[in-house]
């Protein structure tokens, strides 16, 4: 059983969705079935995380199969400390958004929950392939049912938003093929065989210039997916207009996969090209962190806030990878669940509110505290996991990047920590504005508290947000031999392709060394 | 003088099309009404057995006949099978068509299998001079095919457009070819490669010259830029079936002689014309994705696509030899499968009377009708290149070929253009799934010629997308064949 466990996690949700596709459009059966297929990958990946040896940084649980002998692609899968706690996040927030949709989703519920199960697909797949063509193929299979549920059910400007968001996606994922391609094409001239196989592609020894191209090749696919400042403008087009499902796998797994693909892909894979990027990379997290901060501030749309704050959010984890010491990258993927969860929840919150009101203008609230004091109880928790105060998981995630980022560069991180403040600005003055004071428009009066059901929903992200605030060691535990790994053998490519260079003619391990130059100077 | 022995053995596949046509000919005199629904079938059967005996020949060893002018191997056999399968597909989506714009059916299914020999010459030609008896047979009878919808201006009008410049391409190649004997002394492909690889292309201003106006004609056949300005008048007026064949069979006959003569044939002298195939290559696929983009009526959106998908096939014929002959004829075989695919749901989508072919009046199907919206979604999301579907996979065989050649830059140029196609692909899920319409297309379930035609193709496009082993296998071989 366990030698296909990864297969039956990644494939139960497209038989569920086939299995959907043969069901009556009766609502409730629907969305019943739904829930089934989506609680199972739960299940299962529940079990993947008791069965994981944490003591081991390498793949686990890895399958191997022939797919285009002819070419080397294979079908390679395998779970790392790294990509375990997202498969988890995955198939935990699919299924509370499914639980979710019972609420929101009215028309067409049979199409939404088929392409959401698709999409766990493609999630799944995407962080658990080890072959680049097999990743490649989860990568842009995730992009057409999300592209669907903005186009479909999202709000007036859906079709702009949603052809944006394809067009923003394809462009990066497809020079991103064309790179993968050429490794294959230099991974044959140096050992004679064709392979995507991830992990002997690591061991692939590439000319510091030819890794330069590449890396820009994967980075921009990934940076454009995070979105890293400046290519994020299509994030706020695509989160105001998604439904709240669209949304919090949007925010919550999907801006996840290109953190994701930098560290599992662009950094091993080039190290040098990535050690020598990385003052840049760091340079726009830190802008990213700022413009998304100030420009959150500003806005009058909860559903825009919240998609700036997550500009300013992964900003934090880019921040955190690029730093490349274990304190960094373990905040980092810590960040990322953090993200996924408060962001996510914060897109349940407003979707709540929204289902209830029909806008989300922050100016149409205020003084909900007396009406619906539940929701406001769930909605302060969210609210201040996102900012990052200390017991809740935020500040975990928060405080690693920032301390990895000191030991690399102490001047960008001391731009950052001046984002945490700014983050709880925003964040606690909409609350504000929305929560406290006195109720200004009377038809706020007659709102409804939670439901069960969206009880339901929020009490596993909320008691996650506590556990992994007050404590974290068994999921960073569990992380950090994978992470001490890809540290490693990022510190290593980068110190042979330098003393290659070196042995050359010795200009290149300036690049190294200049890395917190820039830093220094800021300070 | 005497005449060569003929060995029949080779000719089998192309017997069986030609007799099963004068056979389709024959029957349409005694069949009327509703019983001419026999003919579809007869032609069926008829390219069924065609595929059969090409499947049997395949494990044949390749065989020369006609004084060594024509040749049964791998290659043409590929390509036997590729032409059965969109024939067939041509024939069962035309059955409906044919009722609802009135045209009489015998001439119809004579035509397409006259077509397919002509095809089939091309394919399996060893002479120019027998390419250019292929290439005849085939582009008159879809020149009359193009106008067989006789009371409509536009399938006159395209019929005529495409005889006139038809004809003048046609006399590009025949100067050509007339070029290449003055130069070689011969028409024999074999003869030919003999003399290059003696003599190299130095030097030689009349074989260069012959060479350029080769490209001139198969660019032409296989509609790229800057030849291709009769192909959306021709795509939209024809009959929505021919175009079909048009777009598919037409255009890999074309590629099946061009690859041969080129890769093959004047291998030797490949610096020499290379860089010129680039430029086609690369005008091909940005214009043709360009215009596509700007297109309101869904034939002339698929011609501007053909065109592209004719930059991206030349790409492989860039990147040529061992990598890129296989990823050639595979991404024809896929091109086959999804586009004939997306040709049948714009026929589904029209009725008598109104063919409802501008992209807008696709508004709202995809919820009224989930599967015939689900079948045309695949099919542009294929030829957009998305994974797991069999466009991607075409694609990938493609641009690694180019990588794996060199030329990264051409690969580059071909995704980006990709990216610029997804737009007017994705345009047409838009309008099906985010747009409210009220075109109610006839149910699928009373058409089932049309909904096998449909069938087929979306199967073919998800396993050979999921499993593109075994088509590109039959493809290596194939290639592999030429020697």
């Amino acid at each position: 059983m366990s030698e296909i466990v990864l297969t039956a996690l990644i494939f139960t949700p497209t038989l569920g969705a086939i299995f959907l596709g043969f069901l009556p459009s009766d609502e409730r059966v629907i969305q019943r079935a739904a829930l089934v297929f989506s609680i199972v990958p739960l299940l299962i990946s529940l079990g993947v995380l008791a069965t994981f040896d944490p003591s081991r940084g390498d793949f686990q649980m890895v399958e191997r199969h022939q797919w285009l002998p002819d070419f080397g692609v294979q079908y390679l899968l395998g779970v790392d400390g790294v990509s375990l706690f997202l498969v988890l996040l995955t198939t935990l927030l699919t299924a509370l958004v499914v639980l979710a949709a019972f609420g929101d989703i009215h028309r067409r519920v049979k199409e939404y929950m088929i392409l959401m199960l698709v999409l766990e697909t493609g999630m799944l797949g995407t962080l658990l392939a080890l072959d680049l063509i097999l990743f490649y193929v989860f990568w842009e299979v995730m992009l057409v049912p999300m592209y669907l549920l903005i186009g479909v059910w999202g709000g007036p400007r859906r079709v702009y938003a949603a052809i944006k968001f394809a067009l923003y996606t394809m462009f990066g994922s497809l020079l991103m093929l064309v790179a993968i391609l050429y490794l294959s094409v230099l991974h044959r001239e140096a050992t004679g065989a064709m392979t995507f196989d991830l992990l002997k592609l690591y061991e692939l020894p590439i000319a510091r210039h030819t890794q330069l191209w590449l890396f820009a090749a994967f980075a921009l696919a990934f940076a454009i997916k995070v979105p890293m400042f400046p290519l994020h403008t299509w994030l706020p087009d695509a989160h105001v207009e998604a439904p709240t499902g669209g949304s919090v796998i949007l925010a919550g797994v999907l801006l996840k996969m290109g953190t994701y693909g930098f560290l599992r892909f662009a950094w091993p894979l080039f190290p040098a090209a990535a050690v020598a990027a990385t003052p840049y990379i760091m340079a726009l997290a830190v802008v990213g962190i700022l413009y998304g901060a100030l420009v959150a501030m500003v806005q009058p749309d909860l559903k825009k806030l919240v998609a700036y704050s997550s500009v300013s959010h992964l900003g934090f984890v880019m921040l955190g990878l690029a730093a490349m010491n274990v304190e960094g990258v373990s905040g980092a993927v810590y960040q990322m669940l953090n993200h996924g969860l408060s962001t996510g929840a914060l897109f349940l919150a407003v979707g709540a509110i929204y289902e209830r009101r029909h806008t989300r203008q922050i100016a149409d609230f205020g003084g909900l505290w007396k009406i619906v004091p539940i929701y406001s109880v769930f909605f302060l928790i969210t609210m201040l996991s996102s900012v990052g105060l200390p017991g809740l998981n935020g500040f975990v995630g928060e405080f690693l990047c920032l301390l990895g980022a000191f030991g690399r560069a102490p001047g960008f991180a001391a731009w950052a920590v001046l984002g945490v403040i700014l983050g709880a600005v925003y964040l606690t003055w909409m609350y504000q504005r929305v929560i406290f004071g006195p109720v200004t428009h009377e038809e706020n009066r007659g709102l409804e508290d939670l439901s069960i059901r969206e009880i339901v929903v929020f009490a596993p992200i909320l008691a996650l947000v506590f556990f992994m605030g007050i404590y974290p060691k068994p999921l960073l535990s569990r992380m950090e031999p994978s992470i001490r790994a890809i540290v490693a053998h990022v510190e290593k490519g980068a110190k042979a392709s330098g003393a290659a260079a070196a042995a050359d003619g010795g200009s290149i391990t300036e690049a190294r060394v200049t890395v917190p130059a820039p830093a220094r100077k800021s300070l | 003088m005497s005449l060569p022995t003929v060995d029949w053995v080779p000719l089998l596949p192309l017997l069986a099309v030609t007799a099963t046509a004068v056979v389709v000919l024959v029957a349409d005199l005694f069949l009327e009404g509703s019983d001419r629904d026999a003919l579809a079938w007869l032609s069926v059967l008829g390219l069924a057995l065609t595929a059969i005996v090409a499947a049997v020949l395949w494990g044949h060893h390749p065989a020369k006949t006609l004084g060594g002018s024509f040749i049964l191997d791998k290659y043409a056999l590929f390509f036997d099978l590729l032409f059965c399968f969109a024939s067939i597909l041509a024939v069962l989506m035309a059955v409906d068509f044919l009722t609802t714009t009135s045209v009489r059916g015998g001439e119809y299914y004579s035509l397409v299998l006259f077509a397919t020999s002509g095809m089939m010459t091309m394919a399996g030609a060893t002479d120019l001079i027998v390419i250019f008896l292929g290439l005849e047979v085939m582009s008159i009878a879809v020149y009359v095919l193009a106008g067989v919808w006789r009371q409509d201006i536009r399938s006159n009008e395209a019929a005529l457009k495409y005889f006139l410049l038809g004809a003048f391409a046609t006399g590009f190649l025949l100067f050509g070819i007339a070029l290449v004997y003055g130069a070689t002394a011969s028409t024999r492909l074999d003869a030919i490669a003999a003399h290059l690889s003696r003599r190299g292309g130095e030097g030689q201003e009349m074989l260069m010259l012959g060479i350029g106006l080769l490209i001139v004609g198969f660019g032409f056949k296989v509609a790229a830029v800057p030849f291709h300005v009769w192909t959306p008048d021709v795509y939209e007026g024809a009959p929505t079936s021919v175009t079909a064949l048009m777009a598919v069979g037409v255009k890999a006959a074309a590629f099946s002689a061009f690859a041969r003569v080129f890769l093959e044939t004047f291998a030797a002298t490949r610096t020499d014309w290379n860089s010129v195939l680039w430029w086609l290559a690369v005008a091909t696929m940005t214009v043709g994705n360009l215009l596509a983009i700007t297109q309101s009526n869904i034939k002339r959106m698929l011609a501007y696509s053909s065109i592209a998908h004719a930059g991206y096939l030349l790409v492989a014929m860039v990147a040529g030899g061992r990598q890129g002959g296989p990823a050639l004829l595979f991404y024809l075989l896929a091109y086959a499968a999804m586009n004939l695919g997306a040709f049948a749901v714009v026929i589904a989508l029209g009725r008598t009377g109104e063919a409802n072919e501008e992209i807008e009046r696709y508004a709202g199907i995809g919820f009224r009708r989930p599967l015939l919206a689900m079948a045309m979604a695949a099919f542009m999301l294929s030829l957009a290149g998305v994974p797991p579907l069999v466009g991607f996979a075409g694609k990938f065989y493609v641009f690694r070929a180019a990588v794996e050649s060199g030329y990264v830059g051409l690969a580059v140029i071909g995704v980006l253009n990709s990216v610029v196609s997804a737009y007017y692909y994705i345009w047409v899920i838009v309008m099906m799934y985010m747009c409210e319409g009220d075109l109610e297309p006839s149910s699928l379930a009373q058409r089932p010629y049309l909904a096998t035609t449909i069938g087929i193709s979306l199967a073919a496009t998800v396993l050979l997308g999921i499993f593109p082993g075994l088509g590109f296998a039959l493809a290596r071989d194939g290639f592999l064949s030429l020697g």
